[in-house]
């Protein structure tokens, strides 16, 4: 009995002491409620499923969708691409000029301007900024690190490694002059990606925006890069990593039209069956990519599918490094009139797919309309392996397991279908499967495989962005460097490129393009599949772009 | 008692040490790495190859995993290469960890709760149809994998009911952070939406969670009550004349608890494991969620602290459970 009274009474004090110290700590905690102004001014809130967790807010360091999705919203760029289109417009310049040696750009800016801190903005901090991505140091030069940078433009001020870049002047406060070390047909797009969008020269200095390190196998970024300033429709409220959400609010001072939403918040989901299920329960009200398997379903189920123009490409990839009979251009065009890629096309890829006649879509400068086709002839095949001596030919066939792409929806289907084609050619094909990050990339590096299913998404309306970026340089994945024509290829595309001419940019670009399909045949052009985006019927005012979410604003989007 | 925890202490860090290699071996023998998913197809080889060796992966096996050990035992164990590139991993850990914790504590409570009177009650009425049925609940629940089962719940209750949030911990509500522990965090700032909110994403990951433990817990209850209801001290407690609810609590039950304790601990641990595949599908920001995030980018910094982390958790909660033997048992203290 005593034991008893002893154990409740145990008990009893347990109680009261969890009480009273809830009690205690409830009282001592504020909540922070309320603190941003635009919240509950009538415009709602949309809430979007993003595929991924932004890496780091200051795009200068990113190179993931996730970061541009949400940066495109904070920032703008000297120039943009007008809404829905490939068509370069002006966006914090007004204006621009360029030298006709193609060396000297003159950006006339816009005036009234405010970064969300206040700094005003003016050609000084057009010049801070280019300063700022030109003086990387250390770290900051890493391949990871400024990875836009060091593709498309190069070295930095230290001189270790050229740069396009040479210069920005301020003429007077509302222009700026920037120069560059050689022509380059990309120059003025590359300034309308989120990387090279204008930040506020004040935050980034006193947020030690360029203070990157080096840590073990990693690097480390500044406290500015979780809290990036710029002069955008939206700015960045709050970032809950704990809750996977990522809050912005509308930017009240924003020089152009002011964004309709209150509050646009950016809800991370990696799953895309999750994502759809997330929609159909309420919790968001729209995601990207969503899978062509859903378009039907969900318009059925009163949801908005929009499909953007295609503006990337499924190729397949000809390996030269490992197979001699590969380099036999004879054995490149069998296998290319071996595939039915029209039949391809109309199963495996998605609604409003085309077959691909070249390594660039026709919104493409520089897009050829009488490059050598390869209708499917598998007779022809036969014909031309006999020819090049190469009757039983055998290849290592690489797909990717465990991922899908936009341009890609079922690796293993497509897989499937072209290695039909290919066996019906009398082509005997060893299928090689590795995990998309389990080593599929990496053999591609490596050159190891003879054929291999890959895409890409455009950055920009630029054949360099394409051809360039693919066969630019003769050590690339097709292995074209095993060939003569590899680096006659590369300089052909590096001549193109630095043409300040533009017409005849364009006429030599076709004329790449004719080469590369008649003469060199790196790899077989597949497909452009248009990348959809979903959104509740509710959901207006969104302009959809080819050139995908980082090029797409909610500034015009509302909820009704 | 002091002796044998630090003797069990002791062991636990060599245990830590050899598998901190076995895993760093381990993971770096994984096809692919950080640089194909970091590059993904923008990748050309000349880029793989300077990332590679910007990253020192590069360097010899052992000069790289003496560099970690060296800065882990200085509490260092590097940045986030991946999953958030630049945040060292200790504090992806701990901003992820509240997420898990505030998980399987619900989910193990729910199985406790709801498995040991059951499992109880199941014993003391053998062969009636409540024995029966939560037999056959039970064998149901644990041959149900977890994501199916993750999967059916959401596809109910969220989205063709729509009672029940879809996924995530909490709806974007401006909720203030303190702890990360949200529902400790709404109780905190009296904001008792956030509370009900958090509550509410709580319920089906937690139920999900919850299947595999409760099934064994409620089998081990059962059938260790069974196995003590006729031992020889029950039988002298009733002739003493003891009440039936004294002798239920305080003979049966009490003995019963020894094994149960064991299991207990060891579902909790398992549930690291469960929480990886549950967190997935519910998109719950936690350590399983991390682990699944970090394989598939070959994030090698994180996965090494987050799967050291979970042995050092596993083996925890063994030695407590070891150590609540002798509360529960007075002939373990005594030994």
């Amino acid at each position: 009995m005593v034991q008893a009274r002893t154990t409740r009474g145990r008990w009893l004090a347990a109680v009261c002491l969890v009480s009273v110290a809830s009690l205690v700590l409830t009282g001592c905690v504020q909540s922070q409620r309320g603190r941003h102004p635009a919240a509950g001014r009538g415009g709602g809130t949309l809430t979007f499923g993003l595929e991924g967790q932004p890496k780091v807010f200051d795009p200068f360091y990113a190179a993931d969708g996730p970061t541009f999705v949400v940066t495109h919203q904070l920032f703008n760029n000297l120039v943009t691409f007008k809404p829905g289109t490939t068509e370069l417009t002006g966006e914090l310049a007004s204006g621009y000029e360029i030298s006709p040696d193609g060396l000297s750009y003159t950006f006339h800016l816009r005036k009234g301007v405010t970064f969300t801190d206040g700094t005003g903005f003016d050609a000084t901090t057009v010049c801070k900024n280019f300063a700022r991505w030109y003086g990387q140091t250390g770290a900051g030069q890493a391949e990871a690190v400024s990875q836009y940078w060091v593709d498309n433009v190069g070295g930095f001020s230290d001189g270790k490694m050229p740069s396009l870049y040479s210069s920005c002047a301020v003429q007077d406060p509302s222009t700026a002059i920037v120069r560059v070390s050689r022509t380059s047909s990309q120059f003025l797009e590359l300034l309308a990606e989120a990387p090279f969008a204008i930040q506020s020269p004040t935050a980034m200095d006193a947020g030690h925006a360029n203070d990157v390190r080096r840590q073990g196998g990693s690097f480390t970024f500044p406290p500015y890069s979780s809290t990036p300033v710029g002069t955008g429709p939206f700015k960045l409220f709050r970032d809950d990593v704990t809750n996977k959400t990522i809050e912005l609010v509308r930017n009240d001072g924003y020089w152009g039209d002011k964004a309709k939403l209150d509050k646009l918040v950016f809800k991370v989901i990696g799953d895309e069956t999750v994502r759809k299920q997330e929609l159909q329960s309420g919790g968001i009200d729209g995601y990207d990519l969503p899978s062509p398997a859903d378009w039907a379903p969900l318009e059925t189920d009163g949801y908005q599918v929009l499909k953007r123009p295609a503006f990337d490409l499924l190729y397949l990839g000809l390996g030269q490094k490992n197979n001699p009979a590969l380099r036999e251009l004879k054995v490149r065009q069998a296998i290319a009139y071996a595939i039915n890629r029209r039949q391809l096309v109309k199963t495996q890829l998605p609604e409003g797919a085309l077959v691909a006649t070249q390594f660039q879509p026709s919104s493409v400068d520089g897009y050829a309309n009488d490059v050598r086709a390869y209708d499917y002839d598998p007779v022809k095949a036969r014909q031309l392996l006999a020819e090049a001596g190469k009757p039983n030919l055998t290849v290592n066939f690489y797909w990717p397991s465990e991922v899908t792409r936009p341009y890609m929806p079922s690796p293993h289907d497509i897989y499937t279908a072209i290695t039909n084609d290919l066996r019906a050619a009398g082509i005997t094909v060893n299928a090689v499967t590795r995990p998309w990050n389990g080593g599929y990339l990496a053999a591609l590096d490596q050159g190891s495989a003879d054929l291999f299913l890959l895409g890409w998404f455009g950055d920009i309306p630029v054949t360099a962005n394409w051809s360039g970026q693919f066969f630019g340089d003769p050590d690339n994945r097709f292995g074209t460097g095993n060939s003569p024509w590899g680096q006659q290829l590369a300089n052909m595309l590096r001549r193109a490129d630095a043409d300040p001419d533009p017409a005849r940019r364009t006429s030599d670009y076709q004329d790449i393009n004719r080469k590369i399909m008649a003469e060199y045949l790196p790899g077989v052009p597949l497909a452009h599949s248009p990348p959809a985006i979903v959104f509740k019927k509710n959901v207006t005012g969104f302009v959809p772009s080819p050139m995908t979410s980082s090029e797409e604003s909610y500034g015009p989007v509302s909820v009704s | 008692m002091l002796r044998y925890t630090l003797r069990r202490l002791g062991q636990m860090t060599l245990v830590l040490l050899a598998l901190s290699l076995l895993i760093f071996v381990w993971l770096h023998a994984l096809p692919g790495g950080p640089v194909s998913a970091l590059l993904g197809e923008r990748a050309t080889p000349e880029a793989a190859r300077t990332l590679t060796s910007q990253l020192g992966l590069d360097q010899p096996l052992y000069v790289q995993y003496v560099r970690f050990l060296l800065s882990a035992l200085s509490g260092n164990f590097g940045a986030s290469i991946g999953v958030q590139p630049g945040i060292p991993v200790t504090q992806v850990f701990l901003e992820r960890f509240p997420a898990t914790v505030e998980l399987t504590v619900c989910a193990i409570t729910l199985a406790v709760a709801v498995g040991i009177p059951l499992g109880y009650v199941a014993a003391r009425r053998r062969g009636g149809l409540l024995d029966t049925l939560s037999i056959i609940g039970s064998l149901i629940s644990v041959a149900i994998p977890v994501f199916f089962l993750a999967f059916l719940l959401k596809y109910v209750f969220a989205v063709k009911l729509g009672v029940l949030p879809n996924s995530g911990r909490q709806d974007a509500i401006d909720a203030t952070r303190v702890t990360g522990f949200f529902v400790l965090d709404g109780i905190l700032t009296q904001e008792w939406d956030a509370v009900l909110n958090s509550l509410e994403h709580l319920v089906l990951p937690a139920i999900a969670l919850a299947a595999v433990p409760f099934s064994v817990i409620f089998r081990i209850t059962r059938a260790a009550v069974l196995d003590v209801q006729d031992e020889n001290y029950v039988r002298t407690a009733e002739s003493k004349g003891l009440t039936g609810a004294v002798i239920s609590r305080r003979h049966v039950l009490r003995n019963a608890m020894l094994p149960v304790a064991t299991t207990i601990g060891l579902q909790a641990g398992a549930l690291l494991a469960g929480a990886v595949l549950t967190e997935r599908v519910f998109n719950f920001p936690g350590i399983g969620d991390a682990l699944a995030l970090g394989f598939q980018q070959r994030d090698y910094p994180l996965l090494e602290l987050l799967i050291l982390v979970a042995a050092v958790v596993y083996m925890a909660i063994n030695l407590v459970v070891d150590l609540s033997y002798g509360m529960i048992d007075p002939r373990v203290r005594a030994g």
